[in-house]
């Protein structure tokens, strides 16, 4: 790539002419690794890049810390090959997308090159607190609900890859990361040899076995995935929503026994609780009311109850429980 | 100019002189190599790996520090190159506001040993509270801006820049972007250089700006920036790349490789420095191509300039002011301009992708803080800092953000203005040494009736754990003086001050009412250290007793991440379990759980 030589004795330049461009080189090999904070993307990526330099490309590898640690997406882009520009890979020319965490493999899809991208998965989830949140009953979990038939069907080539419990069965679960490179290996040109030889030098040395074993089942797995006939289902179990009923939500609130303490009105997750002039507890939005119980359960004088007239059943069949 | 070949392959490169670098570490290298002495920088993203990296070298080379904060980072810069020395200081975009006064004063007196401020961006606010753009600021105080464009530029310009500084006898800025910061690529490095300290030289004229100094020298500045237009119209940072005449590119810093990836063959000058700018060679390239654009990353500095010039150029008509720039949106830009042929939209499979926003670690001291903040029901003046992600469900915890430092300001406001809820300020450790100190003077001085909730964490956690005066530590981790922060307030003239563990819930709510009920200026110091920095801490998970479990969700409410929903329900509504690999044993959970079915892992065999 071209440099202009500033070092202390070219402070001084000669009158600015023009010179050549860069003529248009090969296409870089373009590899995007994606996943949660905490699960080893960017080990990942540096190993790649590393050994991608070693083999004398000119090497990318771009990405973007900071919120990344607090649980939030991470991804690192490697591009590597005689000539380099954007360290970013254009949208729908990824060839290769490696992902630790299912939902991540997910979003990252429309990177992927549509007739010839590779797409290498762990079927690991990880499900956000914000995937959480509803406190209705019925309601759902906010989680990607494809299944790894359907991403395979719409990618040239995928492959869903239970890699987090394959390395808790080697005895580390941390070396998940490490599968899903052996996986990735047979994608590239580089021998497993190399791969294992840069391996070493980005994992800490008393885990050096145990991730060579990773990668080596990572690598083997895939093999055998690419040969094997049937199209057997990489387990991605769904958590099932809840039957909606179609609970009806009715606090009795009795005021003579609420003394005005505001615990209910403080802890209420919906804030829909409030004080009125009187300082007696009352519902102040009903709509935004879940039933969830929390006021009641709190409440030091049983000032507040909650009907949820369809699930009386359900209550009757808890341990302990008497009315 | 030489002419440098285009495309020289790593391996025509002596291996042991090549290093995988990040954009910021490469600055820091470019200035070990030019023989920088003295270095500053209050950490921020992305530019907090620059002091990290210079720390690496050898401490007889340089002394590198965390200041408390931007201001003194750079005065302790200027004061080093008062001294003769090169001196480096550095800072995330919004850093400079805060060093503004003295980086405009500065930009006056000049520099003696070569002064140079690195200063990163963030357009696309991947990690920041605004995208503005630093290439203003140099227009602003007159004084030169680099922009590299690639690692290997961020060593050479940084080395060329302390030249730059002495040559010209002015402070230069080195201007990176989060892209540049944090893309590794190999680079070319080479020795340091040692530049004798110069002394101290007195002249008073140039250093003491009192009015009548700083007229004469504001008249030095006016003829510095013809010198150095003069400069650049040759210097070979600029560099002009012919190609097709039908259009040319004007562009600078981390848009080149984007323009070179949509364009490969396009004629191109590419600017070094963005600002200021030789206008023979704007003119000339101008003339030598039909159609002009600017590409830009933020705002249109380059465009502007050639407008008045009376040049005409193409630019935001195509490409935003606002986010960051990727080659899709240099293509589609290009492609309105009807320079490159529209592309077939790819078959995308349009998933609604998974909202992940960033969240308070497991176990995260400032959860329960934020727990109990909620439950006063005041008014929160909020800070910036890893508790600004209380803002969020399921905690809503604050109502404010503005800068580091304002939220014990803008308390003092909310209550002198009447605020009908009680009013709190929550300012975290690093951030209240930072610019908090002064607000909460002016809150004892002006009698304001606000509580003031200082989270120590012991460590500036956000920007990935730097110590700072209060955890007695230093930038090289040797042992230093420990700020004593009950003895600081009480010293500005707090009269109620507590220390809370905020892992005890039931305290924390308590004393925060107390707090409350107190008349005047209240501060309550939470303590607990950071459960990610400076080391990580694992304690022994809980876990929850299914059956028991009625689904209320009042753990939930803490927005824990190792907290999520099972399979089981009750209700409707799903019981809660607990992931035993990323819980770390805090027991807030337990503390809030309706029915006390969450007990020690270990205890329950399941
Ligand atoms: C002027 C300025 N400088 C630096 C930053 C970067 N920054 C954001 S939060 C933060 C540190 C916050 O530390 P602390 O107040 O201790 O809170 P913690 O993250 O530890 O909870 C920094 C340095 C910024 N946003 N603005
Ligand atoms: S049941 Fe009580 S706590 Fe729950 S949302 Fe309704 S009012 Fe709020
Ligand atoms: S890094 Fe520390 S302060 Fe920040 S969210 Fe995690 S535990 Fe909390
Ligand atoms: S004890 Fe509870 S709140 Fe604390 S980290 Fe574990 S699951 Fe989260
Ligand atoms: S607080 Fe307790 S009972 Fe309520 S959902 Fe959580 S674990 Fe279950």
């Amino acid at each position: 790539m071209s440099r202009p030589t500033a070092s202390t004795s070219s402070i001084e330049g000669e009158p600015l002419r023009p010179t050549a461009s860069a003529a248009k080189a090969r296409e870089p090999m373009n590899v995007l690794i994606v996943g949660v904070g905490g699960q080893g993307v960017i080990m990942v990526s540096k190993a790649l890049a590393s050994l991608a330099q070693s083999k004398g490309y000119q090497v990318k590898q771009s990405e973007v810390h900071g919120m990344a640690k607090r649980g939030g997406t991470v991804f690192s882009h490697v591009r590597f090959g005689p000539q380099v520009w954007s360290p970013t890979i254009p949208k729908g020319e990824a060839d290769i997308l490696v992902a630790l965490e299912w939902a991540e493999g997910l979003r990252w899809l429309p990177f992927l090159k549509a007739e010839t991208g590779i797409f290498i998965c762990d079927t690991k989830r990880i499900v956000p607190p914000f995937a959480c949140l509803n406190r209705r009953p019925g309601a759902p979990l906010r989680y990607s609900r494809e299944t790894p038939a359907e991403v395979r069907a719409h990618v040239a080539e995928g492959y869903a890859i239970d890699a987090t419990r394959m390395a808790e069965e080697l005895g580390n679960e941390r070396a998940a990361n490490v599968v899903l490179i052996g996986a990735l290996s047979t994608a590239l040109e580089f021998s497993a040899a190399d791969w294992e030889q840069a391996l070493a030098q980005f994992v800490p040395k008393k885990t050096i076995a145990v991730n060579l074993d990773a990668f080596r089942l990572g690598r083997n797995w895939i093999e055998e995935e690419r040969t094997a006939v049937d199209d057997a289902e990489a387990p991605l179990a769904h958590i099932p929503a809840p039957a909606a009923a179609p609970y009806n939500v009715r606090l009795e609130i009795t005021p003579a026994w609420c003394k005005s303490c505001d615990i209910c009105v403080k802890l209420c997750p919906e804030r829909c609780l409030r004080l009125n002039q009187e300082r007696i507890v009352e519902l102040a939005q009903p709509e935004k009311c879940t039933g969830c119980r929390l006021c009641e359960l709190l409440c030091p004088d049983f000032a507040i109850r909650v009907h949820l007239d369809a699930v009386a059943k359900e209550v009757a069949a808890m341990p302990g429980a008497k009315a | 100019m030489q002419a440098v070949p285009e495309t020289a392959a790593p391996t025509q490169l002596r291996a042991k002189d090549v290093r995988p670098l990040t954009g910021n570490e490469a600055i820091a290298r470019g200035a070990w190599e030019a023989g920088v002495r003295v270095a500053a920088a209050y950490p921020g993203t992305p530019s907090t790996e620059i002091m990290e990296s210079l720390a690496g070298y050898p401490v007889e080379d340089v002394h590198a520090q965390w200041s408390t904060n931007e201001k003194v980072a750079l005065d302790v810069a200027i004061g080093a190159s008062f001294a003769g020395s090169r001196a480096l200081a550095s800072m995330k975009h919004v850093g400079l506001n805060v060093a503004a006064d003295a980086f405009m004063s500065q930009a006056y007196i000049g520099a003696n040993g070569g002064l140079v401020l690195a200063v990163c961006d963030d357009p696309g606010i991947h990690s920041s509270q605004n995208e503005q753009d630093t290439r203003i600021y140099g227009q602003f105080a007159t004084v030169p801006v680099l922009e590299p464009s690639d690692a290997q530029e961020a060593l050479d310009f940084t080395r060329l820049a302390f030249d730059l500084s002495e040559k010209f006898d002015t402070m230069v800025i080195v201007r990176g972007t989060t892209r540049l910061a944090h893309t590794r690529s190999p680079v070319v490095i080479g020795a340091r250089t040692e530049y004798p300290s110069r002394g101290f030289l007195e002249n008073p004229a140039k250093n003491v700006m009192i009015p009548a100094h700083a007229r004469h020298r504001h008249a030095a500045v006016l003829e510095r920036e013809a010198k150095l237009k003069q400069y650049l119209e040759t210097a070979p940072v600029n560099r002009w790349e012919t190609g097709d005449a039908s259009f040319g590119v004007i562009t600078a810093g981390t848009c080149y490789p984007y323009v070179r990836e949509v364009l490969p063959g396009a004629s191109v000058l590419k600017l070094g420095a963005s600002w200021p700018l030789p206008e023979g060679l704007l003119r000339r390239y101008c003339e030598s191509v039909e159609r002009v654009f600017v590409v830009e990353e933020l705002e249109p500095v380059i465009e502007k300039e050639l407008r008045a010039l009376g040049i005409k150029v193409e630019g935001k008509q195509f490409f935003p002011r606002a986010g960051e720039f990727s080659p899709e949106i240099l293509r589609a830009g290009f492609e309105r301009a009807g320079v490159l042929e529209p592309r077939a939209e790819g078959r995308g499979w349009a998933l609604e992708p998974l909202a992940r926003p960033p969240v308070l670690c497991a176990g995260c001291p400032h959860t329960s803080s934020f727990m109990a903040v909620r439950a006063s029901g005041a008014r929160v003046a909020g800070d910036i800092g890893c508790y600004t992600l209380a803002c969020l469900d399921p905690l809503r915890g604050l109502d404010t953000t503005v800068a580091m430092g304002s939220s014990i300001g803008n308390a003092i406001g909310m209550s002198k203005a009447g605020d009908t809820k009680p009013v709190m300020a929550t300012i975290g450790d690093s951030t209240f040494l930072h610019a908090g100190i002064p607000g909460l003077i002016d809150a004892v001085y002006n009698q304001a009736n606000i509580t003031v909730l200082l989270l120590d964490n012991h460590i500036t956690a956000m920007t990935g754990g730097q110590e700072h005066p209060g955890t007695g530590k230093t930038l090289r981790g040797e042992e230093a003086p420990k700020v004593d922060y009950e003895a600081l307030v009480r010293a500005i003239g707090v009269t109620w001050v507590r220390t809370v563990d905020s892992y005890d819930l039931a305290q924390t709510y308590q004393t925060l009412r107390e707090a409350i009920a107190h008349r005047g200026v209240s501060v309550i110091i939470s303590n607990r250290p950071c459960v990610l920095d400076p080391v990580k801490i694992k304690g022994p998970p809980l876990a929850i007793v299914n059956a028991q479990c009625n689904a209320c969700q009042s753990c939930m409410n803490l927005g824990c991440p190792a907290l999520t929903w099972g399979a089981d329900t009750f209700e409707g509504r799903h019981k809660v379990k607990i992931d035993q690999s990323l819980c770390i044993g805090c027991t807030l959970c337990a503390q809030v759980c309706t029915v006390d079915c969450i007990k020690p892992a270990a205890t329950l065999t399941q």
